[in-house]
């Protein structure tokens, strides 16, 4: 430990000012921080710290609630593939051949966003923080498990610099970094993140009868043609694949995080528990879609309509971006009351799009761009409300 | 019944004036430094939108389109007047706008100092004339075109403020210098359109 401290000491005379190295100093200040605590403690005078909840652990905490979704989606990867071909494979075979397939991902996310990222401040000449890290953990969890490496880098790049940089860093975005990287590549590369690209088989032959459609595409085919939504995911190749109770559990095709309803919702207990995402917006998102789907299911005017509210819930991305994508502190609403408004538009937004609009299966990550491109002006009545009361309360 | 609520949803989200069609920028990014102003106009260019289209649909169809006019004399039934299509928009046009004007100077003088020249610059801009055009070029009956009018109008509201409340909240934030102002502005403007884009193909 001592030999790395005095290594660091020695090597900082070169990256401060007037050294040899010193327009790199904001990369340097950033691996000494990510090896050291910093020992800037508080003046005397000035701002007093309550906590020590900083940025940093605020964003470990969210990574570490995405660790189920993670590990559960590396498994669920060999499980996909292995139901496709028809083999029967042992739990750690499964999990050693997703592992295989996700970390690539993971990596190129992190090493890519991560360059953009100190490049940037390093240009820019302001301090990198941790506000990728949790980035660098959504963007692989939200696609599929076939994309190419390619895609995920420049997929990436874009959402750092257009969503998050030209703002000015973490904190400052409008948009959620990590669904700009998925929109990027769904309407750049369209062919590579729909269709039948959620199960990786490799050179192996899939076998008869196979399909690796989500339960999202086999619903919206089912409704199209005018037949049970309920009966479709019955009767399919394999009967108790898309059973309420597996959709739940999450062994169904879909991106890498987003498939376990279950594992999104012990990522949710941890950042309610820790505070770090508003339930609110959690409970809000939810609601809304139950309530969308209840009122659907009273009008049953198509098959997808009259589909039971419940599966709202558990299929597709819902449960992922209500948990980790909506609560985003920075690009979400950022007052009490415009939370609860702000998350059940999310859900009634989100079941809107998958029953009406036939060119999207998904919803859920459109629906919160559009809440966060209108999360300032529900902010903005909530504040002017605020005023109006405050000012009726005054007494000259 | 149906048919007119459809127009108006199509209007509002689907066929934005802004982000589907980019109608309307200049007073767009002008105008959307603070959400009370960018209300304002907002609702200026409703009010002209909401108006004008009907008005321009009455003209087109009893002055301007091929025999249009036999309402007022079957003699008249072979003249095409259709080549006066865009003065007779604009001038209809134009004539809301100074009423609205007016009637601004006269309710709101903080608004009309506010929005200055940026108010009767509503007569030029693209989104007023645009409406009526694609109201020409679509099947419209008057209650339809109504609809539409306001539809729009409040499309382009909605995405005045929005981009208002963003702007606002950008004081907070640290754009790179030549970013800053329209740059930044216009980047929002694509973002804020990709949201928009999941109203894309809505089948209603």
């Amino acid at each position: 430990m001592k030999a790395i401290r005095d290594l660091v000491d020695k090597q900082k005379e070169r990256f401060k000012k007037d050294g040899k190295y010193t327009n790199m100093y904001r990369a340097f200040e950033a691996l000494e921080t990510f090896l050291f605590v910093p020992n800037h403690t508080t003046p005397a005078k000035g701002v007093q710290i309550r906590d020590a909840n900083d940025l940093k652990r605020m964003m470990m905490t969210v990574i570490i609630a995405m660790v189920p979704c993670l590990l559960f989606g590396m498994w669920n990867a060999g499980h996909q593939h292995y139901l496709a071909i028809g083999q029967e494979a042992d739990f750690l075979t499964k999990f050693l051949l997703g592992a295989q397939l996700v970390i690539p991902i993971v990596a190129v996310a992190y090493i890519v966003g991560l360059a953009t990222d100190f490049a940037s401040c390093v240009i820019r000449n302001h301090a990198v923080n941790e506000g990728y890290l949790v980035s660098g953990m959504l963007i692989p969890l939200i696609m599929p498990v076939t994309i190419p490496l390619w895609q995920v880098a420049i997929a990436t790049v874009f959402a750092v610099i257009i969503a998050r940089e030209v703002f000015g860093g973490t904190g400052m975005n409008v948009l959620n970094v990590a669904l700009t990287a998925r929109a990027f590549l769904y309407f750049a590369y369209p062919t590579d993140i729909s269709g039948s690209v959620w199960t990786y088989i490799g050179d192996a032959t899939a076998i008869e009868g196979y399909s690796g459609a989500t339960a999202l595409a086999i619903a919206s085919e089912a409704s199209a043609a005018g037949n049970s939504v309920v009966q479709a995911f019955a009767s399919n190749w394999d009967s108790s694949m898309y059973s309420l109770s597996s959709l739940f559990m999450g062994t169904v095709p879909g991106s890498i995080g987003e498939t376990s309803t279950l594992m999104c919702l012990i990522g949710a207990a941890i950042l309610i528990f820790t505070g770090v995402g508003s339930w609110k917006i959690i409970l809000g998102v939810f609601g809304g879609a139950y309530a969308t789907g209840l009122l659907f299911n009273a009008l049953a005017l198509n098959e997808y309509m009259a589909m039971p509210a419940e599966y709202h819930l558990v299929i597709g991305g819902l449960a992922f971006g209500a948990v980790f994508m909506a609560t985003d502190p920075v690009t979400a609403a950022h007052t009490e009351s415009a939370k609860w408004v702000y998350g059940i538009l999310i859900g009634v937004l989100t079941v809107l799009i998958r029953v009406f609009n036939p060119a999207y299966p998904e919803g859920i990550m459109l629906a919160i761009l559009f809440m966060n491109v209108m999360a300032p002006l529900l902010d903005y009545f909530v504040v002017e409300a605020n005023k109006k009361r405050r000012l009726q309360r005054a007494t000259v | 019944m149906e048919n007119l609520i459809n127009i108006g949803i199509k209007s509002i989200f689907i066929e934005n004036m802004i982000f589907a069609y980019f109608l309307g920028m200049c007073s767009y990014l002008a105008v959307s430094k603070n959400v009370k102003t960018a209300f304002g106009l907002g609702m200026a260019v409703t009010f002209v939108l909401a108006t004008t289209i009907p008005l321009n649909y009455l003209v087109l169809n009893y002055i301007l389109k091929p025999g249009a006019l036999a309402w007022l004399s079957p003699s008249l039934a072979d003249i095409d007047l259709s080549f006066l299509t865009f003065i007779l928009f604009i001038a209809v046009i134009a004539a809301f706008v100074q009423l609205t004007e007016m009637a601004v100077e006269k309710f709101s003088p903080a608004l009309y100092s506010a929005l200055g020249i940026f108010l009767p610059l509503i007569a030029v801009n693209c989104s007023i004339l645009g409406g009526a055009l694609f109201m020409s070029g679509r099947p419209y009956t008057l209650a339809e075109s109504t609809v539409y009018g306001v539809g729009s109008g409040i499309g382009w509201l909605l995405a005045v403020v929005a981009l208002a409340a963003i702007r606002e909240r950008l004081k907070y934030s640290n754009v790179p210098k030549p970013l800053k102002g329209l740059g930044i502005t216009f980047i929002i403007v694509g973002l804020m359109s990709l949201g928009f884009l999941s109203f894309m193909g809505f089948s209603l």
